[in-house]
């Protein structure tokens, strides 16, 4: 059933597309921030510092995605023991992990202005603290074990403990009374934020999945190296 | 189609999954007097009794409730239902405003009265140019 996860083939795309990606990124990174600096609108109570916005919460959705990706590649990695689905999930962590430290960096410095304190322990702010201690947690069991079935099976108990975080996260906002305000954007309502703000969140985000994407290749192609040098033609 | 070992696996993880939220939703909801970052002003009148710890209260700060002398603030909480006055002293943010939320730490003095040692603006979820906001209240 997964034919089609040819490392030879893979390779082939993994050791090209970096740079494509990388272009792509560059051009869409310089229209969202052009976007979000210059052209968009200062908000009626934030002023300036709702920019900060389009840097936090793209970066806390892909963090969220990207750790929402990992478990179900290791879990379907261990249910049909594929190890491709898990060298995937690997070399997906590092930007999640990147992106989540990005989105407390950006919230912390937009709280100081904004709530007056540079960190809450509130329900959102600390889930959130959380998801990065299990990204933590998944990166270094890979470093620290050698026996693969072992990797495996720790990694895949990192993800299943901390997915259970990841709607913990999204609805903390609902279900418990925090500081952190509730979510703005809204698939199914309408949304309270102008769609002249709107459009710049969305290019951004757009940028930092290319952001991802890149990192993604750079690091898969790296553990496909790894394998051809361990002269292994299968995974 | 998949063999025995697969659906074993299958199961067995859905088990391990099922079995991580009933513990993590047990754990949150004896805790949750802790999660709440905190109290309305609605559930400080239900309070039995007070002790002397700090705690935060928050809240919208009702309209026309701001008085400034020499350095102290004071200002009424609401919830719209239940109501109760704080005062302090210091610097407050620059998103607190009347008609806003706020969430103030300190301690209670009795029930409708709050000593606070630290004020937080809290911003709501709109966000929109100031020319929006100026039409919308024209409207």
């Amino acid at each position: 059933m997964f034919k089609f996860f040819n490392p030879s083939k893979i390779f082939l795309i993994t050791s090209k597309a970096p740079k494509y990606v990388m272009i792509l990124f560059v051009m869409v990174f310089s229209i969202g921030l052009l976007e979000a600096l210059i052209f968009s609108p200062e908000d009626y109570k934030q002023g300036d510092s709702v920019r900060i916005m389009y840097v936090h919460v793209p970066a806390a959705w892909i963090s969220l995605g990207i750790f929402s990706s990992i478990t179900f590649l290791s879990l379907c990695g261990y249910i049909f023991k594929n190890m491709n689905l898990f060298l995937i999930a690997k070399s997906l962590a590092p930007s999640g992990l990147l992106f989540n430290i990005v989105a407390l960096v950006t919230g912390s410095i937009w709280g100081k202005p904004t709530w007056g304190t540079w960190w809450a322990w509130d329900a959102r702010i600390t889930s959130m603290l959380i998801l990065g201690l299990f990204y933590l947690m998944f990166l270094i069991a890979w470093r620290i074990y050698e026996d693969k079935e072992k990797v495996l099976r720790i990694t895949t108990i990192i993800t299943i403990l901390g997915i259970i975080n990841v709607p913990i996260i999204k609805y903390s906002v609902d279900w418990w009374n925090t500081l952190h305000q509730p979510a703005s954007i809204n698939i199914l309502s309408k949304s309270s934020i102008h769609s002249s703000m709107l459009f710049p969140l969305l290019i951004m985000t757009a940028a930092f999945v290319l952001f991802s994407l890149l990192i993604f290749l750079m690091k898969y192609n790296t553990e496909l190296i790894k394998i051809k040098n361990k002269g292994l033609d299968r995974l | 189609m998949y063999g025995r070992k697969v659906k074993l696996r299958f199961f067995f993880i859905v088990a391990i999954i099922l079995s991580v939220i009933l513990s993590v939703f047990l754990v949150l909801k004896s805790l949750e007097e802790n999660v709440v970052y905190f109290k309305s002003p609605s559930d400080i009148k239900s309070l039995g009794k007070f002790g002397n710890e700090k705690i935060r209260i928050g809240g919208m700060v009702k309209q026309d409730s701001i008085k400034i002398k020499s350095n102290q603030v004071n200002f009424i909480i609401t919830d719209l239902k239940s109501e109760i006055n704080v005062t302090y002293s210091g610097v407050v943010p620059n998103l607190f405003s009347e008609g806003k939320g706020v969430v103030a730490e300190g301690y209670l003095k009795d029930k409708i009265f709050f000593e606070a040692t630290k004020i937080l603006a809290k911003h709501d979820e709109n966000y929109m140019p100031p020319e929006v906001k100026a039409a919308l209240e024209n409207k």
